[in-house]
């Protein structure tokens, strides 16, 4: 049998709202997948070592305070200079929808925004992130 | 003893003819009927009976329970006029960019109407971090204003007679840097600190439980706030020291039981704390004003409102010794639930406010925040903004809600559930009083995980169809986003910390490290540190440099982090 999917929630920058990532890691716990949290403002260099250090296939990134369009591709970057650009970055919060196509072409995966049934994200994350369990 | 059932003194059980009609409505009422989903429980999860009555007042006793508004326990209302004297001040927070464009919303606002000011502060000042700061890159300017500087602080203010405006701020292990940048201020405009009204959050066990914005861990927090509450007791004798804060626990996920609980708890710790620092309670407690939030399930919030004044009441006279009835009344600010906007058809928001703030009104608030239909999105528009105030102007100028004082005391149900609601909060108390009390609890991890716990419920709830969020899980439409939202340029990042770092070289170095090292001395010493904050802030220092001055002798906090 494969390895569960292992996935990092995590919370950077100085945003204090960690109600959704809270709930997000449950829900994605309780749907089978081994779940790491960061804990509170992290910096971009803490979520990239975090997940290369617990070997995650996903990192779903929580930003409420508007700080996306910074946080986002300095994570991307971060993950491909350490040649972890096979780690699936994804995430959610206060997130306008014109800011997501840039945050895509950032090389962000997907963008969940509020009111996304938790079950769309899983099978996000089994599908996107179930595809480095399997190489 | 005063019984409240039919004005005969009769209770409902004596009552031959009631007991007969009640079998006669029980009988007749179709207990097939399902209501949708999770709708048989308030929002919170409490269960809810399809019919109150008299039987459900039974025990309380008016004079006891109720009394009249302006009278102990004030469940009624903290003012004998009520609204019939004054309405609630209707305060918008707002707060973005720099502190010139946050002045021109503070000045839109004031001409339409609004009657108290209230500063949202971004997350670099809120975390005690200047603009140019590398962990503040991409947040200056952002959930608010941007302040390092007194400068920053006497431009937000440019224009605005402080002498005559009441100013909230909605800042916490920074609120001293805050209070004390006011206070220059307002020096500098020529009104003495004796005049000054207005209302600092620094409410810090709601940070450690539900905001989550800190630097120092809790014991060095809570002296810190003691400083400032002995500080203003004597000097600053109108300004609200605490804002003691529901709104964030709520957000969070918390029931309404819990908000009431947790925030309660909270006010009585500070209580405690003040008395251990040997002040005596009624010289600080009338100073004390809460903050909740108001929801969606629109009785449960009036009956929690009405709870919380009976609550704190009840306390500060039985068993922290307050005399003065100020000391026992409870004052609110009310916001409406943030967490009940949706992105999917905005517009609806209007109306969730718009009820949110009818319970806040007929819960008798103090003065109370309507947020805009875009909030869930980004930073309100002035349109938006304006949309919402309305909302407040509406429903005190044409519902008539403020015309007759709690017009809902009296209702079975409304009190029943105020009742239960004061219980829940009792069983709580009891709980973090075996814990130790509320920092303890902090330590352990108990107020973060109801609350994540409660939030999750709820969240499967709206995920199995069992709660209806219209246009979320329900009534579901196909849209782009219309609406037109406010942007904050990232080039104000740039500019802003341009100015922090021409402010530092403009200064006097030697003058700055004197205040500082002062700074620390007292800290080190016991010596109350309010002072010591307008100091460095009148030497210029900045607020991430004050901020950081203790850091090596109060440590930083670090939350234990869990799922």
């Amino acid at each position: 049998m494969a390895r569960p999917i292992r996935i990092l929630v995590a919370k950077a920058g100085l945003d204090g709202h960690d109600r959704g990532a809270k709930v997000i890691a449950r829900a994605l716990r309780d749907a089978g997948f081994e779940v790491i949290y960061t804990g509170l403002h992290q910096t971009p260099e803490q979520v990239v070592e975090a997940a290369i250090q617990e070997d995650v296939d996903g990192i779903g990134l929580s930003i409420l305070s508007g700080a996306h369009l910074t946080l986002f591709p300095r994570i991307k970057q971060l993950l491909d200079e350490a040649d972890a650009g096979d780690i699936v970055l994804f995430g959610g919060g206060t997130i306008p929808n014109e800011d997501i196509q840039p945050l895509l072409d950032a090389g962000v995966a997907a963008v969940f925004t509020p009111g996304t049934p938790i079950a769309t994200i899983v099978d996000f994350v089994r599908r996107e992130c179930g595809k480095r369990v399997e190489a | 003893m005063a019984k409240l059932v039919n004005g005969k003194g009769e209770s409902a059980s004596g009552n031959g003819a009631v007991e007969a009609s009640k079998a006669r409505w029980e009988a007749q009422f179709d207990t097939s009927a399902k209501l949708p989903g999770a709708n048989d429980r308030t929002l919170s999860d409490h269960p809810l009976k399809p019919l109150y009555g008299p039987e459900d007042l039974s025990g309380i006793d008016y004079d006891r329970d109720l009394s009249y508004p302006g009278q102990y326990p004030y469940t009624r209302g903290i003012h004998p006029t009520m609204y019939r004297g004054r309405l609630w001040t209707m305060r918008q927070f707002a707060g973005f960019g720099t502190a010139k464009q946050t002045n021109q919303r503070y000045k839109f606002l004031l001409e339409q109407g609004q009657t108290g000011l209230s500063v949202a502060f971004d997350m670099p000042a809120l975390m005690g971090y200047d603009s140019d700061h590398p962990r503040s890159l991409g947040e200056v300017g952002k959930c608010g204003v941007a302040i390092s500087t007194l400068q920053d602080m006497q431009d937000l203010f440019a224009g605005i007679d402080l002498g005559s405006i009441t100013t909230s701020m909605t800042i916490n292990c920074t609120a001293p840097v805050a209070l004390a940048m006011y206070i220059a201020t307002a020096e500098a405009q020529g009104v003495p600190q004796e005049r000054l009204g207005g209302t600092m959050q620094a409410d810090m066990l709601k940070e450690y439980i539900a905001q989550k914005e800190w630097i120092y861990p809790p014991e060095p927090s809570m002296r810190i706030i003691t400083d400032m509450m002995a500080y203003c007791a004597k000097n600053v004798p109108k300004w609200n020291t605490i804002s003691i804060s529901g709104y964030h626990i709520r957000e969070a996920g918390s029931t309404a039981a819990q908000e009431l609980a947790f925030t309660l708890a909270d006010g009585f710790a500070y209580v405690k704390a003040g008395i251990a620092a040997g002040m005596d309670v009624d010289d600080f407690a009338p100073r004390l004003s809460f903050f909740f939030n108001s929801h969606s399930d629109f009785f449960e919030e009036i009956a929690k409102f009405r709870a919380a004044r009976r609550i704190w009441a009840r306390h500060m006279r039985e068993k922290y010794g307050a005399k003065n009835p100020r000391s026992w009344a409870l004052r609110f600010h009310t916001q409406t639930a943030g967490c009940s906007a949706t992105a999917q058809q905005p517009e609806n928001n209007i109306m969730r406010t718009a009820f949110q703030a009818l319970a806040a009104v007929l819960g008798g608030t103090q003065s109370l925040h309507t947020n805009s239909l875009d909030e869930v999105l980004a930073l309100p528009t002035e349109k938006n903004v304006a949309i919402a105030l309305r909302t407040q102007q509406i429903i005190a100028y044409e519902t008539g809600a403020g015309n007759v004082i709690d017009p809902l005391g009296g209702s079975y149900f409304v009190e029943k559930l105020t009742n239960e609601l004061e219980a829940a909060a009792e069983d709580y108390f009891r709980r973090i009083d075996e814990q130790g009390g509320v920092i303890p609890a902090i330590h352990n991890g108990f107020f973060q995980r109801e609350i994540a716990d409660a939030a999750y419920v709820y969240q499967r709830e709206l995920e199995n169809g069992e709660r209806i969020v219209v246009g979320v899980n329900d009534f579901v439409v196909e849209e782009e986003q219309q609406i037109s939202l406010l942007k904050i340029d990232r080039a104000i990042e740039l500019e802003q910390c341009e100015r922090v770092q021409a402010y530092r070289a403009s200064r006097d170095a030697g003058m700055v490290e004197s205040a500082l090292a002062a700074f620390k001395r007292a800290a080190e010493s016991g010596e109350n540190l309010m002072p010591h904050y307008l100091n460095c802030v009148k030497s210029k220092a900045t607020l991430g440099e004050i901020s950081e001055a203790l850091v090596p002798i109060f440590g930083r906090y670090r939350e234990p982090a869990f799922i």
